[in-house]
């Protein structure tokens, strides 16, 4: 009685009025068709994308498909390879090679690095310290990249504070010893590949922890209980169950670390020996040497490099735990 | 002969909380042993105990006469059907069920024909292709178990397995998981809330409430004589008596309990208990009235089909005075 008297039912229509006004017409349309409205909602995004985004890629690809007029320095708008052919010169495959091999170190360190942090924060960390552990690996990513680079130069540098810390460890020679190796060596760490390297890890680090930690979170915890009650020792859990449902988790970050690492032009410039990585190459080619289609041939090298890493990724079943 | 498991004075303490407490329990090899309680009661804890997923805070834990504190789970020939089946979703079913082979390093063609006899055994042969995702919940079951056996436990552990089935599937299992315990002659160590599951599968049963065992028996002797007001309460429906109602019917002034099928209903003009009908549950092959005795609720379970009062009517219970089972509790 006293709901009748709150709600008088017998008096209430079946079907209720519309709203009325324009909006309540548009509420309606869009209920009945529901097509429209996500064609409007992804009809900006997908003209930003394709025109903006993938219309200057592929003008960028043509670019590449022209030459320079050696002794105008004018650009010649007919297609040919020859640019192509410049990219393949000795000197310009010692870059790529270089920037490739870079990039495949500081992905497989980043993934060992991240996966215990990952696998912490995934199976342990609660409450606090989740929050905490979101802080840690998200702080570097809001400060400017460019501090965080040139804090590094000051580490890394000879007066730096790691050569203090490893003198007072009595451990200098170790780091000389390193140092004078080839390739990997120079005259202090701030100068040397190896602390591009290790500015390289530090910078893409977050990159290859988010995706792994969200890999790692969907692995119900029983898994491995069932994988240990099974008879499989810790390492042979990590092998068959945990590593197998992490994979995208690693593969996706690693995407992340190896593409930002083929492209990246500051981190190099600033830490590390004179060598030229493909970023640098693409920076000096299109400015002081004003070679455009040849750096735009260096920029469709990382483009094919990630093709074909996430082709061979896809046939190694990196995404069928999906 | 030695227990297949036994604990002495078993305690896993979570910070106040008293998980298990003081736990002692002896399983015969070769028995199917229920642990039954209301969740929270410790059973699942002392199912982890055996695993090995959980170490005791004290006690002590041995299987086969074998201490087993501080062996870690993959060095226990123990092997668990776990709740939700815990298949590894990346494997498919011939390699979940070969993994336990695998990883003790049998060569391949052996633990998948290992593999395949053992779906074979639960009645899923020519699945192994399949992703456990593909597989109903029944299937996925049959295959846990599977997984499990192919390594011929010594103790079988089984969470709840049958708590994600329907109705009908669960009876199946029951009968299923019963007999295959038979012509094994494995030990299983059953995990269960549901009395009647408890009660239709065990050889024994234990009974669990905060963290302790109120009864060990078998089937009948916890339906028939339970020790404790809790037993007889959680152990199917019966009418737990106050002291002072048995006092009047049997002399002694403890707590006693009267199973429903056992209390008569006449009309109101006979000798016995007053009480009054207060309402009436069809459930099928019986029905089950509520009654109001003196202020005490009681249930009686009377075959389908019987003449019955209408609800409010006053009547008269009578029941035989061998059926009034004693308690251990005093008044």
């Amino acid at each position: 009685m006293s709901l009748d008297a709150a709600m008088p039912r017998a008096t209430a229509p079946a079907i209720l009025p519309g709203s009325g006004g324009v909006r309540g017409a548009l509420s309606d349309i869009f209920w009945r068709r529901p097509q429209l409205l996500l064609l409007l909602m992804l009809l900006p995004p997908v003209l930003w994308l394709g025109i903006v985004y993938i219309g200057s890629l592929v003008a960028l690809l043509l670019q590449s498909f022209f030459s320079i007029d050696e002794f105008s320095g004018l650009i010649n708008r007919q297609f040919t390879l020859k640019t192509y052919g410049d990219l393949l010169q000795a000197a310009n495959l010692d870059i790529i090679l270089r920037t490739v091999t870079m990039a495949a170190l500081v992905t497989l360190a980043s993934a060992v690095i991240a996966f215990p942090i990952a696998y912490y924060a995934a199976r342990y960390a609660r409450g606090r310290w989740k929050a905490l552990f979101y802080l840690g690996v998200m702080l570097p990513l809001w400060s400017s990249y460019l501090v965080k680079i040139y804090a590094w130069k000051l580490i890394l540098a000879k007066e730096g504070i790691l050569t203090w810390l490893l003198a007072k460890l009595h451990l200098l020679w170790l780091l000389d010893a390193w140092l004078s190796l080839p390739i990997v060596g120079g005259n202090s760490l701030s100068v040397s590949s190896t602390g591009t390297f290790i500015v390289f890890v530090y910078v893409w680090l977050p990159f290859m922890i988010l995706p792994v930690q969200a890999a790692l979170e969907r692995v119900p915890g029983n898994l491995v209980e069932a994988s240990s009650d099974l008879g499989a020792s810790p390492g042979q859990t990590f092998r068959n169950v945990l590593f197998p449902l992490a994979l995208p988790g690693i593969v996706a970050g690693s995407i992340f670390t190896f593409s930002l690492t083929l492209g990246d032009y500051i981190i190099p410039q600033i830490i590390g020996t004179s060598r030229l990585f493909i970023g640098q190459a693409v920076y000096s080619q299109q400015g002081t040497a004003g070679n455009i289609p040849l750096a735009a041939a260096f920029t469709v090298v990382p483009i094919v490099i990630m093709g074909f890493y996430l082709w061979g990724a896809k046939r190694m079943g990196a995404f069928d735990a999906l | 002969m030695t227990s297949a498991v036994s604990f002495q004075k078993v305690s896993r303490h979570f910070g106040s909380v008293r998980a298990v407490d003081a736990v002692d329990l002896d399983i015969v090899p070769g028995e199917f042993f229920a642990m039954l309680g209301p969740s929270g009661s410790g059973k699942t804890t002392c199912l982890r105990l055996i695993a090995g997923f959980e170490q005791p805070t004290a006690g002590s834990i041995s299987i086969f006469g074998e201490r087993a504190e501080g062996v870690p789970p993959y060095r226990r020939n123990v092997n668990t059907v776990f709740q939700d089946y815990a298949l590894f979703p990346h494997l498919n079913v011939l390699d979940n069920v070969a993994y336990g082979l695998m990883v003790k390093g049998v060569g391949r063609p052996e633990r998948q024909k290992a593999a395949e006899e053992a779906l074979a055994l639960v009645r899923l042969p020519d699945y192994g292709a399949r992703r456990p995702g593909q597989l109903s919940g029944g299937q996925r079951q049959r295959v846990a178990l599977a997984r499990a056996l192919v390594n011929q436990p010594k103790v079988l552990l089984l969470d709840e397995p049958l708590g994600a089935l329907d109705l009908k599937l669960r009876e199946n299992m029951q009968e299923e998981l019963k007999s295959l315990q038979k012509a094994l002659g494995i030990t299983f160590v059953f995990v269960t809330h549901d009395q009647g599951e408890a009660l239709s599968m065990a050889d024994r049963v234990a009974v669990f409430n905060d963290g302790k065992i109120m009864q060990i028996g078998t089937p009948e002797d916890i339906y028939q004589r339970p020790k404790t007001r809790f037993v007889a309460d959680f152990v199917g429906s019966s009418n737990v008596l106050p002291p002072d109602f048995v006092q009047r019917y049997a002399g002694q002034h403890r707590w006693g309990s009267l199973r429903p099928e056992s209390i008569r209903i006449s009309r109101a003009n006979g000798e016995g208990v007053a009480a009054r009908l207060v309402s009436t549950n069809y459930l099928g092959a019986t029905t089950r009235l509520a009654l109001d005795a003196e202020g005490l609720r009681l249930h009686a379970i009377v075959p389908a089909g019987a003449a019955l009062p209408r609800e409010g009517e006053a009547v008269v219970l009578t029941f035989n005075r061998e059926h009034l089972h004693l308690m251990d509790e005093l008044g």
